[in-house]
């Protein structure tokens, strides 16, 4: 059932087209989007501060970060595997810019030396599972550690604090227009990977590797290869949130990006990924990371304890992907 | 003679096929009788009904010790006294023996615990009784596959057996392990139990057997004492069938270009399950189709896989007169090589993407700009390929999952076809699809090679290679015992340099 079914467009009915918006709803990404919508018109209801462009920005800034590294997890986990180093990769490369801006390097240097860090990541990830063939959620469980106790020992438990130069700290806190330069760098990456998801070769031997290894590798799909690329993307991407991070903040602590693995994972599944491999979509992730920021402002705004968000987050994530279950029992199982 | 099973008339039909047609089989007690056919005779399913997995046809009738019975369900079956040693081991590796012999129903001492020292002494008198000489309070993991073999049949034994089915026991053993359980076989005999024993060595057949009896498409054709066969007869009875016929011969188009060519190929690790390759060689010439025949477990997919970069080999493999290395499929890809393999499931096919998606996967190149797929080109070139091989799908956008496994199968094909390789390895090309899209996948075949495409196609289904090959290599154990051209290539021969 295609939705955009060329030929049809042109003398499309009233009727067919309620009848294709209504095909839209089997679209995980369009329900995850309108759970938020509800959620948002919820917390309006109760206090007028929820819809204005302040706190909407300050909302759409607050999961932009999450939201960046989830594009990179949710490449990884179409492939059928896992990345628990990003909350690491992301604090590390933060903490290595941090440190060179401190001895004097220009900011071109030391953006560099942050992204290096995400390739090392990356790139250790990738090859001991591709090489050695650890389970990716033990290879990365490793990098992770390793990668926080590098930031213990470099700093002390001390943060670092260098001085930067001001057009530095444009990059988190900078706004184009109302918005955010994270939001923008967040959609700007967004429609870059969904568009390479969806169009290109390259996302297409992701999704394949991840829905059946075997019989993409006997099609020709060079699957070791597609694996190191995701994970080195996926690091890669989480050392640029850690850079942009820093910005925001202007210090690097040693717990920073500390468990954040666990809302990127959550993101990607509420946006539909599974993590059996296969299935999965970029946007579907940015939107799962949007539900979850929308929620924590709502909890924040109405005075709910902050502790219950983290227990209000777990709720979502149950009933998002007990729905997507439930359907696809229902439906004889697509996906 | 006293009978201790008797079956008469036994027919079984699942939806659509008919297993079993007229199926008489007397086995006498402490006799060694040995069941004969061709993969699809329906010995399985005759098995299946003697253990109670199976309820066959109303109307025949089952005799246990001269009592009608209907076999409800296996629990029945072993209370009447039949087991069976099937050809997978049925063992918990991490249990003991004795853990093993009496999983289910241990004896139980004081305070409902297991009562380990009886449990023990009980193993070992039913392992001596066997001459085994294995600890009850070993490992299971640690014992040979022959010697799990003798803790299933101690299991069987156990529970006073009165009949031992046994299908391809000596399929996974050693030559040595096997004679072993010749030997054990003969002693169950003697102790007056019956054995079922399903084998296609015909040295085996002729060494353990005191009567055989030949099933072919679902019937009994013969029975009759060990002493009264041939090797040439038997062979006869299990292959002769009117099945030929239905596919035309086809015209040759092979030439004298020798395009493949295999040199002593083998596996680098052998394994310890499935067959142990060795010093493989043959030719594939161009426009050829080069048949593959050979029993489970002769090696026949082993060889392709190897052939393809998908399994370690040695040996030397040239292509065009050019010396290659293939050590992954995308190399063997390159070359131009195409592999339809056997699983369509498990490696044909990504069943959650749509038909569009996995016929493209092969030769995604073709429709890029840059690295960008051209939808409108991948969508019509596979609206093509669903026009002429008659794929029913309502669309390229369905799902794999929700095709018949016909229609996934010539999905399969297409995506290797559409990709023009110069060598296309088919694996049981018709393996679980009906009689008329088996016919057209023949003619497809042939119309490939007509085009020039030399195919190489691996089957256990024996018409259906003699329909179709120009040359036909045989197999048996890892080897190669015969390569015959089409006009020498008869059931009998073939057959017997598969099993002889």
């Amino acid at each position: 059932m295609s939705v955009s079914d060329n030929k049809a467009t042109l003398e499309k009915s009233p009727a067919r087209i309620w009848h294709d918006l209504y095909q839209l709803r089997h679209v995980r990404e369009v329900n995850v989007l309108i759970a938020m919508l509800i959620v948002g018109a919820l917390i309006s209801l109760w206090t007028p501060y929820f819809l204005t462009t302040n706190n909407l920005m300050g909302v759409f800034r607050a999961f932009s970060l999450t939201a960046i590294m989830s594009i990179g997890m949710v490449m990884v986990i179409v492939t059928g595997g896992i990345d628990l180093s990003v909350g690491s990769a992301m604090g590390l490369a933060s903490l290595v810019t941090a440190l060179c801006f401190g001895a004097g390097y220009s900011t071109g240097a030391s953006i560099g030396a942050g992204v290096a860090v995400g390739i090392v990541f990356g790139l250790s990830n990738g090859l001991l599972i591709t090489a050695i063939g650890l389970p990716p959620f033990i290879a990365t469980l490793g990098t992770l550690s390793i990668g926080r106790g590098m930031m213990y020992m470099v700093t002390r438990g001390v943060p670092v604090t260098p001085e930067t130069p001001d057009a530095f700290s444009l990059l988190g806190q900078g706004y184009v227009g109302p918005v955010p330069v994270p939001v923008v760098i967040m959609l700007i990456l967004m429609v870059l990977f969904a568009l390479i998801m969806k169009r290109t070769r390259f996302g297409r031997h992701v999704y394949a590797t991840g829905g059946n290894e075997q019989a993409a590798r006997l099609s020709g799909v060079k699957t070791n290869r597609v694996k190191l690329a995701v994970y080195m993307l996926s690091s890669t991407i989480a050392s640029l949130a850690g850079i942009i991070g820093f910005s925001r903040y202007l210090t690097a602590e040693p717990a920073s990006g500390f468990g954040s693995e666990l809302d990127v994972i959550a993101a990607a599944a509420i946006g539909g990924a599974s993590l059996a491999g296969g299935v999965g979509s970029v946007t579907g992730a940015v939107i799962g990371a949007a539900l979850v920021g929308v929620i924590a402002n709502g909890v924040v705004l109405l005075n709910i304890n902050t502790y219950a968000q983290q227990a209000i987050t777990g709720g979502v994530i149950l009933i998002a992907v007990s729905l997507d279950v439930l359907r696809n029992k229902l439906t004889g199982g697509n996906g | 003679m006293s009978h201790f099973l008797e079956m008469r008339g036994i027919a079984k039909t699942f939806p659509g096929v008919k297993a079993l047609n007229r199926v008489d089989l007397q086995l006498a007690r402490g006799e060694v009788h040995v069941l004969a056919g061709e993969n699809g005779a329906g010995k399985s399913t005759l098995m299946k009904i003697m253990t109670g997995v199976y309820r066959a046809d109303p109307g025949g009738v089952i005799r246990v010790d001269g009592q009608d019975v209907v076999i409800r369900d296996p629990v029945h079956a072993s209370a009447l006294g039949i087991s069976i040693i099937y050809q997978e081991l049925a063992v918990v590796n991490n249990l003991t023996v004795a853990e093993n012999i009496y999983l289910a129903r241990e004896p139980l001492g004081a305070g409902g615990l297991i009562d380990s020292r009886r449990m023990n002494a009980d193993a070992k008198a039913v392992l001596a009784e066997l001459d085994m000489n294995i600890e009850p309070t070993a490992k299971v993991g640690n014992l040979s596959i022959g010697q799990k073999q003798m803790v299933e049949i101690a299991r069987a034994i156990s529970y006073r057996s009165k009949l031992i089915i046994m299908d391809e026991p000596t399929a996974s053993l050693s030559h040595h392990e096997a004679s072993t359980l010749m030997r054990m076989v003969r002693k169950l005999a003697s102790q007056n139990v019956s054995v079922v024993y399903i084998s296609h060595r015909l040295d085996e057949i002729f060494e353990i057997g005191d009567r055989v009896t030949v099933l072919r498409d679902g019937e009994t054709v013969d029975t009759r004492p060990i002493g009264d066969m041939t090797r040439d007869i038997l062979v006869r009875k299990m292959v002769d069938r009117d099945m030929s016929q239905l596919f035309g011969k086809h015209n040759s188009h092979a030439t004298r270009d020798v395009l493949l060519s295999v040199r002593g190929l083998g596996l680098k690790r052998p394994t310890l399950r499935g067959a142990r390759v060795a010093d493989v060689s043959f030719d594939l010439h161009k426009g050829e189709v080069l048949g593959f025949f050979g029993l489970v477990g002769s090696g026949r997919t082993e060889i392709m896989e190897m052939v393809f970069g998908s399994r370690p080999s040695v040996g030397e493999i040239r292509v065009e007169g050019q010396k290659v290395s293939i050590r992954e499929p995308s190399q063997a890809i390159d070359l131009g090589i195409g592999f339809v393999t056997e699983d369509r499931k498990e490696m044909g096919l990504v069943l959650g993407m749509s038909v569009r998606e996995n016929f493209s996967l092969t030769h995604l190149s073709d429709y890029c700009t840059m690295g960008v797929v051209q939808r409108r080109r991948e969508t019509n070139a596979c609206r093509a390929y669903i026009r002429s091989l008659g794929i029913k799908t309502p669309s390229p956008e369905q799902k794999l999952l929700t095709l018949s496994g016909g229609n996934q199968q010539k999905v399969v094909i297409a995506k290797w076809v559409a990709r023009k390789p110069r060598i296309l390895i088919v694996d049981e090309p018709t393996r679980g699809i009906d009689i008329g899209a088996k016919a057209e996948v023949h003619a497809l075949l042939n119309r490939l090679a007509e085009d020039g495409m030399s195919i190489i196609v691996v089957s256990s289904d024996l018409p259906e290679v003699l329909a179709i090959s120009d040359r036909v290599v045989i197999l048996k154990e890892g080897r190669i015992t015969g390569i015959l051209d089409r006009e020498d290539a008869t059931q009998e021969r073939v057959m017997l340099a598969a099993t002889g």
